[in-house]
């Protein structure tokens, strides 16, 4: 068992993070590489990108929003209790170079997926400008963490309860303007990646998308998460998950991300039964 | 070539029982049954317990046939079971997998002028014998040598290395990617021909022999080679099958409902998605599918799918029957259970609906021309032969290649250039040093025994290595 060390509700019920204790793992992992992980015998394998690792501690930490069946299951387990299997690290690290600028856009709990990206970034000394938004107040997670590693922070939210009421991509167009950026790194939904992409591509800036397709083994055994990108065929546990924004098919990952809607939905039912007899 | 003359009054081939096909294309039960200790002390009286036995060279772990079957046939289950052990650690699984009819029976005397011996049905019926019974061999550990041995992989390979090393006095620990270990054997070969739990009770008695198995490390990303050796492993052996699936690259295979084997297998048997919601990974449960390819993996997609309750499932292959690769059981079964074949077939394009799941393709008539390379016929198409076939899900057995993941981890390691690993034919040493490898990750998709074969020769070299070095080439 992998064991729980310490959780936390970032938004009540809906964002949850978790650390892990992992240490094959935690030695070995880089930033914008995930792990897949599966909670019990019936369980499904999730991928989660590791928000942060801990070497010494022998730790990594996940951070996911609750979404159907088995994120739901995973917001049960606490501390002291823990993961049948956690497999990693998978997928390629982020490419981490110096450009001068760059900006950082992240959706939701796509900011737990870029806040090591960042830090990288940062690191090599680059500066860095943040955009993060969610729906709501409540969703919004990593602000003081992203605080600390960016020059320049925006917070966005869809209803306007904190921060610029409305899309992070409405800044982004700002910074556009104002700036020379040398990278551009977008983690969200694939919706506001895709129109990230979108917005940066008049402007020659590079930008970089992490991919979340269905994943099964995360090896690159089942072309489960293949992904069109340049006209290609990719796969994006071993390929990625990260790709050249500008060059993805956004529109057929979206679809291919329903493909097990109905199960979806069946199976959180089963499952709400199971819960409240 | 035969000691003696078959007896008089021929006892014909014991077939054993199964379950009915209309009743078993609804479910995920064993096919075959078993035979009882009568009929299995009844086929064993047919050998002829031949003193030089031809089937042995049959076998690619040597097991001593006749002396197993005759202890069948003198009733000491107990003591068949011990001498398959000596040579076989996973009798149960290949008793019910092997491809019999191309190695060991295929040799048989009997076969000349009748039915061979049914070696792989007695084989399995020890084994179910000894684990229904809960029989036990004798720890067949030798003395501890204090090497260490690493296994990457828990496929048949893997395990037999684990099993030879473990028995000779090395510490042995395997590596496995899956949550699971098996292999193919857990992700790829459905339950009703292997079931789940036959798999893990064989690998629960390599862990009982003192084989260490750890899970959820995929080599080269949670621990790389160059790692384990600096942990104090004295030797590797490379076993990671050949898990890359092929796809066709033909316009809408992106689509809903398009999928390689490899990804329906799994869903279907290591991650039991058959029993959804109970298993919490989803399957498509298609009604018209689509199966491309005619390899064992295409009949255990197709057999799956009319499982899962498809009303039609179809073979579609580009070849003619007689090219097909599956073995001829599997072929059998696969018709007996309703599936149909649409030889002489190619798929040139998907099609789909606007929420972009597959509703159809079209395909085109093929006619044999010259043999190509392989010396089969080359399938070509037929010009202006298109023709529209409805499916709502496809599944893609057109064959697998090599997964790099491991392989572009190490250094040096020479591959050909089919991304396959070159090791020694006789004794798996790759070149590097200390490192061997064998199954399908050397020779490309082959068969469960004959990765245990070269899992055998791989052990016996790595001993010596790692006892003074005397057989190093
Ligand atoms: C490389 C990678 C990294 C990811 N990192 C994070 C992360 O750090 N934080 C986070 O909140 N989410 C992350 N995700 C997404 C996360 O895996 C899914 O939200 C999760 O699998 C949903 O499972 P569920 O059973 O709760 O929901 P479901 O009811 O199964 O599905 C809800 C949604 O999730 C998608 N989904 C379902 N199964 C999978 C699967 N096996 N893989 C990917 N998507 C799936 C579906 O398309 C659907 O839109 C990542 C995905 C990938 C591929
Ligand atoms: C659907 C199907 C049906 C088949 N039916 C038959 C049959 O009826 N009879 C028969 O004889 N043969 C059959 N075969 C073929 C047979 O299963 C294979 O030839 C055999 O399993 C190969 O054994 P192996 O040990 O080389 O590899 P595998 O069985 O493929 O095992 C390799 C293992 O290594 C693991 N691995 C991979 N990469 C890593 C890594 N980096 N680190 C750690 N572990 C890793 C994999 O997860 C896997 O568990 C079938 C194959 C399939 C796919
Ligand atoms: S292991 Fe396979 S080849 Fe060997 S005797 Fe048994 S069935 Fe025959
Ligand atoms: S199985 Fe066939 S070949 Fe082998 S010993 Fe018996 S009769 Fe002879
Ligand atoms: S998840 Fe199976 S190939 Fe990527």
């Amino acid at each position: 068992m992998f064991e729980i060390v310490k959780r936390e509700e970032m938004a009540k019920g809906t964002v949850i993070l978790n650390e892990i204790e992992a240490p094959r793992i935690a030695r070995k992992a880089e930033p914008g590489q995930f792990v897949i992980l599966k909670a019990n015998e019936t369980g499904e394998r999730i991928p989660l990108t590791m928000a942060r690792t801990d070497p010494e501690r022998g730790t990594i930490t996940v951070i996911y929003m609750v979404v159907g069946r088995s994120t739901a299951l995973f917001r049960e387990l606490r501390v002291g209790e823990g993961y049948q299997d956690v497999i990693g690290p998978l997928g390629r690290p982020a490419h981490l170079d110096r450009v001068g600028t760059v900006v950082c856009v992240g959706g939701g709990t796509g900011v737990a997926v870029l806040y090591p990206i960042t830090r990288g970034l940062k690191q090599l000394g680059n500066r860095v400008i943040s955009i993060i938004g969610a729906r709501t107040k409540d969703l919004l997670i990593l602000e003081d963490e992203m605080k600390a590693i960016s020059d320049e922070l925006h917070l966005c939210t869809d209803d306007g309860s904190y921060g610029h009421h409305g899309f992070v991509t409405d800044v982004l167009k700002t910074v556009l303007e104002e700036e020379t950026v040398g990278l551009a790194v977008a983690v969200g939904p694939v919706l506001m990646m895709k129109f990230v992409s979108e917005i940066t591509r008049p402007y020659n800036v590079k930008t970089l998308v992490s991919l979340n397709p269905i994943m099964i083994d995360g090896t690159g055994m089942c072309g489960g998460c293949r992904v069109s990108v340049d006209g290609e065929n990719k796969f994006a546990c071993i390929d990625g998950p990260e790709f050249d924004g500008h060059k993805v098919d956004f529109d057929q990952l979206m679809q291919r991300l329903q493909a097990y809607r109905q199960e979806e939905i069946q199976s959180l039912e089963a499952h709400r039964c199971r819960l409240e007899p | 070539m035969a000691e003696k003359e078959p007896v008089k009054e021929k006892i014909p081939r014991v077939v054993m029982p199964g379950q009915k096909p209309d009743i078993r294309r609804r479910n995920f039960d064993e096919v075959p049954l078993g035979y009882t200790s009568e009929m299995a002390v009844e086929e064993a009286s047919r050998c002829l317990q031949c003193k030089r036995p031809p089937c042995v060279a049959g076998c690619p772990v040597d097991i001593d046939i006749p002396a197993f079957i005759g202890h069948i046939r003198a009733g000491d289950f107990d003591e068949a079971i011990k001498k398959i052990w000596e040579k076989n650690r996973l009798p149960a699984i290949c008793g019910r997998v092997c491809p019999q009819e191309t190695q060991c029976e295929i040799r048989c005397v009997l076969g000349k002028k009748g039915e061979p011996v049914a070696i792989g049905n007695l084989e399995r019926f020890a084994a179910d014998f000894a684990r229904i019974n809960g029989i036990e061999g004798a720890p067949l550990r030798q003395r501890p040598t204090r090497k260490r041995v690493a296994v990457v992989g828990s496929g048949p390979a893997g395990l037999t290395v684990a099993g030879d090393l473990i028995a000779k006095g090395h510490e042995v620990t395997v590596f496995e990617a899956f949550h699971k270990p098996g292999g193919v054997l857990v992700y790829g070969i459905p339950e009703f021909r292997l079931p789940k739990e036959i798999v893990f009770a064989e690998v629960a008695l390599l862990e009982k022999d003192g084989v260490d198995i750890e899970c959820n490390m995929v080599v080269g990303r949670t621990v790389t080679l160059d790692e384990l050796f600096d942990e104090g492993y004295d030797a590797i052996f490379l076993g990671v099958g050949a898990g890359l699936p092929r796809f066709m690259d033909i316009p809408g295979e992106n689509l809903i409902g398009i999928m390689s084997a490899n990804e329906y297998l799994t869903r279907a048997n290591l991650m039991k998605a058959y029993r959804f919601p109970e298993y919490d990974t989803p399957i498509r449960r298609g009604k018209n599918v689509a199966v491309l390819g005619a390899g064992n993996v295409a009949m255990d997609a197709a057999r799956t799918a009319i499982r899962l309750g498809a009303d039609e499932a179809r073979i579609v292959y580009r070849r003619s029957r007689q090219e097909m690769p599956a073995r001829a059981a599997e072929i059998r079964h696969a018709e007996e259970e309703g599936i149909e074949f649409l030889l002489l077939t190619n798929p040139k394009r998907f099609l789909g609906d606007d929420s972009g799941h597959v509703v159809g393709m079209e395909c085109l008539r093929m006619e044999l021309g010259e043999p190509d390379a392989s010396g089969r016929r080359r399938p070509v198409p037929i010009e202006g032969s298109e023709f529209g076939l409805g499916c709502d899900l496809v599944v893609v057995a057109v064959g697998s290649g090599a997964n790099p993941l491991l392989t572009s981890s190490i250094k040096g390691l020479e591959l050909n250039r089919w991304g396959y690993i070159e090791a020694d034919p006789e004794t798996g040493k790759t070149c590097l040093e200390g490192v061997w490898a064998g199954g399908d990750i050397v020779t490309g998709s082959a068969t469960v025994i004959l990765a245990m074969g070269a899992g055998r020769k791989a052990a016996d070299s790595m001993h010596g290595y790692l006892t003074g070095g005397r057989r190093l080439p």
